[in-house]
């Protein structure tokens, strides 16, 4: 199974190339916490149903990205710090279409 | 004074189960939560999510789950401090705590177990300059007293259930009910979305959409909010009291101070025994702790509860002998004079 490269700049402006596996399942949320790119408790709060918003992140990159559910786009609009490229990243699965992806994670609110 | 022998802060499904377990033990439990009703993150932020991983449910709502362990608990008769966030705490000389809320509730117990999940749940604020300065002036993020709006001009910022429902019911009290989203489209219930509809039509509710507040105009008090709606210039709307309802986060708050070891936001906790802290006396349970392999789920808290309450009996009661007991021979004796137990096997001789 293929793993994938992706860039995420982290809520201090580093930025980490990172590697994430596209058969685990995961979303982006949760390789964001896998690497400890965030601390923890301030992102994925809600366990990744859309429902938080502290896995917001901006997209960098002109990835081909999973369209937005309806759930995704309401909470983005109860949001802070929302910019026309903002995403959730429980709701982006890592999947070998990803390949490239560049985000920056959103501040914490 | 608030008198128990365990106190648990934090009403969650741990919190809960920790009123059953103790109860076997014949130990009364008090539960505070910042929030007005039990349940924590489950009836709070996703009741009708189901959860699929809750030994012997192979699926169950989340306010279902709650309603379940609060019937389990009843004859344990538990009491609850709901509303309130545990704000201090106070060792005593005989080694018992005291626990005041923010409201000045104080409660003195023998232990304390923190169940608090990610921490008490707050309200989210909009990133406006001097919101904070106007805060209890006019600026509020729950609304307590409805009264204090009678006849008052009011402005709600948000798009969600909270925003919908309070925007219908203040149009009965306010003199004037602004409320303002940055879409057109609201996130509720539909019955709420359309009763919004219709209070607009009749010119009871007034939109703002899609737009936003970006200031705050007064002195003392607030006298208007500046509003920008997209591609237009920035206005003023006047109105005696901004509402932002955007929703809630958890946050760990006072207890961080209370001179636990803290790590990665979670209480660092004894897990080789009974998940004591490095305060004698002081659990942590759930979500709220952490340790090496540490996993925040519901059916991990419920372990971490019985083994607690385990640990708390022997300090409560240290020189007293004990083994557990399983419910299906004992049964269940409650506080409330009920007993379940096993029906008795009947022995009669067949001819």
């Amino acid at each position: 199974m293929q793993d994938i490269n992706i860039k995420i700049t982290d809520r201090n402006g580093v930025k980490h190339d990172i590697v994430a596996p596209t058969d685990m399942a995961m979303n982006l949320m949760e390789v964001v916490r896998s690497y400890e790119l965030a601390e923890e408790g301030t992102i994925g709060i809600c366990g990744g149903m859309a429902m938080c918003a502290s896995c917001q992140c901006y997209v960098n990159s002109d990835t081909e990205l999973p369209a937005m559910t309806d759930d995704e786009d309401a909470m983005l609009a109860e949001a802070f710090d929302v910019e026309d490229n903002s995403r959730l990243g429980c709701q982006i699965q890592m999947t070998p279409e990803m390949e490239g992806l560049e985000v920056t994670l959103a501040p914490e609110s | 004074m608030i008198t128990t022998d365990i106190l648990i802060i934090g009403a969650g499904p741990t919190g809960l189960f920790t009123i059953f377990e103790a109860g076997l033990l014949k130990l009364k439990c008090h539960l505070i939560d910042a929030l007005p009703q039990p349940g924590g993150q489950c009836s709070e932020i996703y009741p009708k999510k189901p959860i699929y991983d809750i030994p012997a449910y192979p699926e169950i709502l989340a306010g279902d789950l709650t309603d379940k362990l609060i019937e389990q608990t009843k004859q344990f008769k538990p009491g609850f401090t709901l509303g309130e966030r545990a704000e201090t705490i106070d060792k005593q000389e005989d080694g018992s705590f005291i626990v005041t809320t923010n409201k000045g509730t104080k409660h003195h117990a023998k232990i304390v177990a923190i169940a608090g999940g990610l921490g008490s749940f707050e309200p989210r604020k909009p990133k406006i300059e001097s919101l904070e300065k106007f805060e209890d002036n006019g600026v509020e993020y729950i609304i307590k007293e409805p009264e204090l709006y009678r006849d008052k001009k009011v402005v709600i910022s948000g798009g969600g259930d909270s925003a919908l429902d309070w925007a219908i019911f203040l149009s009965d009290v306010a003199s004037e009910v602004t409320l303002i989203h940055r879409r057109n489209e609201f996130r509720g219930a539909l019955d709420s979305v359309e009763k919004v509809q219709e209070l607009k039509n009749a010119g009871k509710i007034r939109m703002i959409t899609p737009a936003e507040v970006k200031g705050i105009v007064g002195d003392d008090k607030v006298t208007g909010v500046v509003v920008e709606k997209k591609g237009e210039d920035a206005f003023t709307v006047d109105t005696d009291h901004f509402i932002p309802l955007f929703g809630l986060s958890p946050k760990l708050g006072p207890i961080a101070n209370w001179g636990l070891e803290i790590e990665k936001n979670a209480i660092k906790v004894n897990n080789a025994l009974d998940y004591q802290t490095n305060i004698p006396g002081i659990y942590a349970i759930g979500d709220v702790n952490t340790y090496p392999g540490k996993l925040k789920l519901i059916l991990c808290g419920f372990h971490e509860a019985t083994l607690m309450c385990q640990s708390a009996y022997k300090r409560i009661f240290p020189d007293k002998k004990y083994v557990m007991k399983y419910t299906t021979v004992g049964g269940v004796e409650g506080f409330d004079g009920t007993k379940k137990e096993a029906p008795k096997a009947v022995v009669k001789a067949i001819e």
